[in-house]
């Protein structure tokens, strides 16, 4: 039974994903998303990554004071941000915002035989509804990672400037010197990127094929509806962070120093 | 249980005493209607002398429980044939089969003589092109306005221009009785029920399709704008010889547009024939079915 959904679940996936490729392309759909998943959230991604990379400047400052050096705030915010916390956190307030409201829009779709009707009609429901949202999710979330990676380190030069006295083109140098040192894939993009854009990449998968998952599964009327928005952002931030985990211990093994 | 029974057999017995008068007032209705829709009339030969366009041969189908036993029926080119049954006993789902949202367990369900259930999905998408769906809550898509509703199958299937899809959606709205000037911009959420189940009409009929299936187009409705949708039905059916099949709970139109009645019952087809038949039978669930009407 379980595994069943499991099977379900990667199935859509792999349906959503192939569909990208494939006639007619839905594109007003999927502008229409990337406004709803990318550009809308692009209020609580600069509020959250602001205070986070405020925070992580506080908190670092007094810790990295023990050992006098409180010049390297910028290279702890900065891996901190562009490593973890950037990605994680986006993932996170996209899972909440974003995905149960695909979960709710599909799921009263679902229940007012309204994807019945887009079959009926000769359309892919995956195709039209599935796809533009998890293309829309792959596409935006990194954008507003890295966003939300950059507010996040502006936030942290505030708090060292401000509170801690450290000269804001000091914290800049620090941030620069931390992107480099762990390396450059072909050369040129820092390998901290290269993690910092893969991990909301999946995460964004994630989001948009569990809010969809949920909402196309949906029974029982309205109830139902409720129960699959909560269930998608339970099992999607869950999923976030095991994923963190497992990514992160293949990202350092590939990109080990 | 026992409670259960006596209820029933209660029921039964008060039927009997009402079942005369049942059967005249189905007569004097029959009669009544005859002379309004003489030019609608089903030809008596057709349901014989036609190819079957939808046909179910014994098929069996469950969810968690039993819902479908063997059910076998068979529609013929220009038939109007109208399912009704309790609520629950599996109307929509026998639709449903007949589109091929759903597949059997057993049996086969042909469209023009194909049987549909082993199709692929995308072969499934094509079969049902050919048929138009009136949901029960009329299934508008409720982001788009009527416009883009009736016009999303043309959209859809067909190379016309934007002219000719603004054409075809005003021609069908006018044909369901609707002021196209007025609704076209509207979002379903701003239309009446009675209106939102006539789009939902112009929209399967939109792209000319050959069979029609209406879940319950006139449950909830008033008795006038029941009437004005039961003409429609009609219409459709006498002018493009559409093949239709229809759910209601709505005894008096399904005499007026019938050509055959399928009562669902038990999960079986308790009776499968024509209104005249059905008025004149004295099985006692239909008598009841009808009674309690
Ligand atoms: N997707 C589903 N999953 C599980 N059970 C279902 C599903 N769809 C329908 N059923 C069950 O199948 C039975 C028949 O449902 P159906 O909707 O066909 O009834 P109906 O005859 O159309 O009733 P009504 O007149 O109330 O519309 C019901 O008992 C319902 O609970
Ligand atoms: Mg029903």
């Amino acid at each position: 039974m379980k595994l069943r959904k499991v099977q379900d679940y990667f199935s859509l996936a792999g349906r959503a994903l192939a569909f990208i490729f494939a006639r007619p392309f839905y594109m007003q759909d999927l502008i229409q998303q990337m406004d709803e998943i990318g550009v809308k959230s692009l209020g609580i991604v600069l509020l959250t990554g602001f205070f986070t990379g405020m925070v992580l400047a506080l908190q670092s400052s007094v810790s990295l004071a023990r050992f006098g050096a409180t010049m390297y705030i910028g290279s702890l915010v900065s891996a901190s941000m562009i490593r973890e916390l950037g990605p994680v956190l986006a993932g996170l307030m996209v899972a909440g915002r974003v995905g149960s409201g695909i979960a709710a829009q599909l799921g009263s779709m679902r229940v007012t035989e309204q994807i019945d009707a887009l079959n009926t009609l000769g359309t892919d429901p995956i195709k039209k509804l599935v796809t533009p949202r998890v293309l829309a999710a792959l596409i935006m979330l990194p954008v507003l990672t890295v966003i939300n990676d950059f507010v996040g380190i502006l936030g942290g030069n505030v708090i060292s400037t401000v509170m801690v006295g450290i000269p804001s083109g000091l914290y800049w140098r620090t941030v620069w010197d931390q992107i480099g040192t762990d390396g450059f894939a072909l050369r040129v993009i820092p390998t901290d990127f290269i993690q910092g854009i893969t991990k909301p990449f999946v995460f964004g998968g994630i989001i948009a094929i569990t809010g969809c998952y949920f909402g196309l599964n949906t029974t029982g009327g309205t109830e139902g509806v409720g129960q699959s928005t909560t269930r998608t952002v339970v099992m999607s931030s869950i999923l976030i962070l095991v994923v963190d985990y497992f990514l992160s211990q293949i990202l350092l093994s590939v990109f080990a120093p | 249980m026992t409670d259960e029974k006596n209820r029933r057999g209660e029921g039964r017995r008060i039927s009997e005493r009402n079942a005369d008068h049942v059967r005249a007032a189905i007569r004097d209705e029959l009669a009544k209607d005859e002379s309004i829709d003489a030019a609608h009339a089903p030809d008596a030969g057709t349901p014989v002398d036609a190819a079957p366009v939808i046909e179910l041969q014994n098929v069996f189908l469950a969810f968690d429980t039993p819902i479908l036993e063997d059910v076998s029926f068979v529609a013929n080119k220009g038939e109007t044939i109208c399912i009704v049954g309790e609520s629950g006993t599996g109307k929509s789902t026998t639709l449903k089969l007949i589109l091929r949202l759903l597949i059997p367990e057993k049996g086969r369900v042909c469209i023009a003589g194909k049987d549909i259930t082993p199709l692929s999905f995308v072969e499934a998408l094509g079969v049902r092109q050919k048929m138009g769906m009136v949901f029960q809550g009329a299934a508008l898509f409720d982001s788009m306005s009527v416009f883009e509703n009736v016009a999303y199958p043309l959209r859809e299937h067909t190379d016309l221009d934007e002219g000719e899809i603004e054409q075809r959606v005003r021609e069908k709205l006018q044909f369901v009785d609707l002021d196209p000037d007025r609704v076209m911009e509207q979002l379903p959420s701003e239309l009446s029920g009675g209106m939102r189940k006539r789009v939902g009409i112009a929209r399967g009929m939109a792209n000319n399709p050959e069979i029609m299936l209406y879940d319950e187009p006139t449950s909830g409705l008033d008795p006038l704008t029941t009437g004005t949708i039961t003409r429609l039905i009609m219409k459709l059916q006498h002018e493009l010889n559409v093949t239709s099949m229809v759910v209601s709970h709505d005894i008096r139109s399904v005499f007026r547009m019938a050509t055959r009645v399928a009562v669902l019952h038990d999960r079986r087809i308790e009776f499968f024939g024509t209104p005249e038949e059905m008025a004149a039978s004295d099985d006692t669930y239909l008598r009841d079915f009808l009674g309690g009407n």
